[in-house]
């Protein structure tokens, strides 16, 4: 029985944007910065209100562009502020810089993305390409499936970035249009639940430094004179990267201890938190997909294993750090796997083939890994363009090979 | 050292009092009792004029501050890993960003003040940021920090060129200037174009207090930054700081320079108040009751190696053009200014 | 931490890559080639070499001006300023000031 049931919460009509905009004024940010961009829009000025009624002590920095908005967020958390900033596509694309350095400060901060393709042709509706494009920043990426969980997981980005194994910064990744401005049932906690879950405001983590003699804050505190961002030699640099490194292999357990958490408290997980399988255990195919096509992927296994078919699908929702032993275990049995990924990293692969086929790739037996580069742009994914995906995934498990291991869905021509 | 007291200090501020160091011009008296905001062992050029106007600015503080400093010389040479020149808490985080990442940092100081974590009853922001990250790259960014109002006192330091990338043009470059990006050659003279009137385009913001500076003119630019604390909202101070590698003078000389860059009124002195208008200052405001004091353009060039080819016969046009240039932003300035005789 | 052996292994600098020792540890009075010798006689205490020491390498102990050899650059700009020329860049090690 969780502590906080349904009936605890409220329910609200909200879109995924307004859900995030709801878990951010709870979770007692100090610090927002934004800059609009469809479909992140709602987020920002939903926001807006919040602050314009008096209903969350947020300072909120209209910021004049993208790259000034992780900016200033950088700036605050360093400054020992809990902070929070959303965008898409082309903005996260001007934070690129920023985002690199956020993450080498190992400050914690929140990041929405609401996502949307990149440029050219302008392009406002539904892909990944914009979150893949910084999955070397060293920031953890994690993909909701639905609106509910866009505010659940909002909620637990801040625990997980501010865990003194992690601290690091996360991202919350949210489908563009598909959920951002789709209205769903969303249960809302009690504010006083939030505000516990979160241990109140954020406390900041300690290091040790000799000129001070002393573990101190990791701030800039008038007490504790600190520097942040010095120049590296290529003395140190490497040293400097290799705790990023060693945070994010600590945040795969983190990641999962908070999911746990919220389970104990609401009644509601996903997955073990880094991924979430669906009628994988005697699958013979396996489709993995991220975002909210996992909803429609489900919606197709359901059928198909009505009428007698073994099929499964795994949604992965960390995909920064990246669960290699989880779907090496969970996917080492099935005999062809479709990778759905809605982006492509153009002269390779789909994102999450590459990192599955080196999941797989130790194996003795492996299965027959396949890339469906599906969606770009917005393109819809219909429930009958999934079904011939299994079916295609199926014949090759009966031939026992296949041609192509790289196909597009839904293209003309 | 004979000092009995360390004289190198860090600045360390126990939250829950309160803090308002007073303003004393009183070398004699602030020289021991004070430490400097920046400590020595750091790696600026021998010469280098900008860790004068640092001191400066150090004795001009009234409490707890944190600098934000964009890429450039200063942060650079200041932090080279693991050793840290400040005194106060410092952040660098990008080149042209300084602007924005100060707005976070105020942002955060009152969200926290507004929910009882902040123990201090006021901490000041100073940003310190080359031509390089206020003109060109970082511009937008200042310019959003300005529009929003934010309590930040934002010091451009002006060695009119990309110094630590080693000495490319940038916008406050002056017309004529040689820069490895702006070369004397064949056919080009050097910088086409003439400096962005930089401090012009912060009043036009009107932001309540802007001034330009010289770390020559100490008692002045102690006074300016002071008020540029004091001032609530944005505030905006252009100091310039001449460059002993890239400006092409011996190291002895640059506090010359920058004496010489206000007599010859390449660089007036002046300060802008909302409400009240422009105000010449110190050497500029005598130079405007006395025209006799206005040194020729010469005087400022003949240092400096970058100008040196103005000196050449062939292009007395070039150094007539820079004449009247200079004589025409001076009159300009003498026309608005407040105080000057009319 | 402290004590650790330097160059330090990746655990034991302080996360944020902050740096952990001040710049006084760094002698800059290694870059010199001339080092400005005070003529105290001549010296009238107006603490302009003491203002616009780029190193804050000139100190003030209440009575005298000395010049902390650690830290300065020997860039000379003390000597430039000085109203009544007590201080004269005499080259390290020897040689003429020619």
């Amino acid at each position: 029985m969780p502590k906080v049931p349904p009936e605890k919460c409220t329910k609200m009509a909200l879109n995924g944007d307004e859900a995030v905009a709801y878990a951010v004024k709870q979770s007692l940010v100090d610090v927002v910065a934004a800059y609009p961009i469809t479909p992140q829009t709602i987020i920002v000025e939903r926001f807006s209100e919040f602050v314009a009624n008096g209903e969350v002590h947020t300072e909120f920095i209209p910021v004049e562009s993208e790259h000034s908005a992780l900016s200033a967020i950088v700036g605050a958390a360093a400054a020992g502020a809990r902070a929070f900033t959303a965008t898409a596509s082309q903005g996260l694309a001007l934070m690129w810089e920023i985002l690199y350095i956020a993450s080498s400060l190992r400050l914690p901060m929140v990041l929405a993305v609401v996502n949307r393709a990149l440029s050219a042709p302008i392009n406002i509706h539904c892909d990944h390409s914009d979150a893949m494009g910084m999955r070397d920043a060293g920031w953890i990426q994690l993909f909701v499936e639905n609106s509910q969980e866009a505010y659940d997981t909002t909620i637990q980005a801040f625990k997980i970035s501010e865990h003194p194994d992690v601290l690091l910064p996360v991202t919350i990744n949210l489908d563009g249009f598909v959920l951002s401005h789709t209205l769903e049932d969303i249960l809302i906690l009690p504010d006083e639940v939030v505000h516990e879950f979160l241990g109140g405001y954020r406390k900041v983590a300690k290091t040790y430094v000799d000129y001070l003699r002393k573990e101190v804050e990791i701030k800039l505190d008038p007490a504790n004179p600190l520097s942040f961002g010095p120049l590296d030699l290529y003395d140190y640099y490497f040293e400097h990267k290799v705790p990023q490194i060693e945070a994010m292999r600590k945040a795969k357990e983190i990641i999962r201890k908070v999911n746990d958490e919220w389970y104990e408290l609401t009644g509601r997980r996903y997955g073990d938190g880094l991924i979430d399988p669906y009628a994988v255990e005697d699958a013979d195919v396996v489709i993995t997909v991220i975002g909210s096509t996992a909803g429609t992927v489900r919606h197709v296994v359901k059928k198909l294993r009505n009428k007698g078919l073994k099929v499964g699908m795994v949604r992965i929702r960390s995909f920064r750090p990246f669960p290699f032993d989880e779907i090496r275990s969970i996917l080492r049995g099935v005999k062809v796997v479709g990778v759905m990924d809605r982006a492509i990293s153009y002269g390779s692969y789909g994102p999450s083939y590459l990192e599955i086929s080196t999941a797989l790739y130790n194996l003795s037996e492996r299965p027959i890994l396949i890339n469906y580069v599906y969606g770009l742009g917005g393109r819809d994914i219909p429930p009958d363009m999934v079904e011939k995906v299994f079916m295609e995934l199926l014949d090759i498990a009966k031939k026992g090979e296949t041609a192509e291991t790289f196909k597009l869905l839904g293209v003309r021509g | 050292m004979s000092a009995k007291i360390n004289p190198y200090r860090l600045w360390i501020f126990e939250p829950g009092k309160k803090y308002n160091i007073p303003l004393d011009l009183n070398i004699k008296k602030v020289a021991l009792e004070r430490t400097p905001l920046m400590l020595p062992g750091h790696r600026m050029c021998a010469g280098c004029s900008v860790p004068i106007f640092v001191k400066l600015l150090g004795l001009a503080l009234r409490g707890p501050t944190i600098i934000v400093n964009a890429t450039g010389c200063l942060e650079v040479a200041t932090t080279i890993f693991p050793y840290t020149s400040w005194a106060v808490p410092w952040i660098h985080v990008a080149f042209e960003n300084a602007g924005a990442v100060a707005s976070g940092v105020e942002a955060a100081l009152k969200a926290m003040k507004k929910s009882g974590r902040l123990g201090y009853d006021n901490v000041d922001v100073v940003v310190l940021a080359g031509d390089g990250g206020t003109y060109d790259i970082g511009f937008q960014s200042l310019s959003g920090m300005a529009e929003r109002g934010h309590n930040v006192l934002y010091i451009l330091y002006d060695n009119e060129a990309y110094m630590n990338t080693g000495i490319q043009r940038s916008g406050g470059t002056p017309q004529f200037a040689w820069t490895t990006t702006s070369p004397i050659g064949k056919v080009l003279p050097g910088k086409i174009q003439p400096k962005k009137p930089i401090a012009d385009i912060m009043v036009a913001h009107r932001i309540p207090y802007v001034a330009t500076a010289t770390p020559a003119h100490w008692a002045d630019a102690i006074r300016k930054f002071r008020k540029g604390i004091e001032t609530e909202g944005p505030t905006f101070i252009h100091v310039l700081t001449p460059c002993t590698r890239g400006w092409r003078f011996a190291e002895s000389k640059s506090i010359e320079i920058c004496k010489r860059a206000v007599d010859t009124c390449y660089f007036p002195l002046w300060e802008y108040i909302i409400g009240k208008g422009y105000f010449l200052t110190d050497r500029s405001l005598q130079i405007a009751r006395n025209p006799k004091l206005k040194q020729p353009i010469e005087k400022f060039i003949e240092l400096q190696g970058r100008f040196r080819h103005l000196l050449r016969p062939e292009n007395r046009e070039l150094l007539k053009q820079l004449q009247e240039y200079v004589d025409a932003v001076w009159e300009d300035l003498v026309n608005r200014a407040v105080n000057a005789p009319k | 931490m402290c004590e650790a052996k330097e160059p330090r292994r990746w655990f034991e600098l302080p996360i944020s890559a902050l740096p952990y020792k001040l710049s006084l540890e760094y002698k800059t009075g290694g870059w010199r080639a001339f080092r400005p010798v005070i003529d105290q006689n001549k010296c009238v205490k107006c603490m302009l070499c003491w203002i616009y020491c780029p190193e804050h390498a000139i100190l003030w102990d209440g009575k005298i001006i000395t010049v902390n050899y650690d830290y300065c650059k020997g860039c000379g700009i003390c000597a430039n300023e000085c109203p009544v020329k007590a201080i004269n860049m005499i080259p390290e090690g020897g040689g003429t000031n020619a």
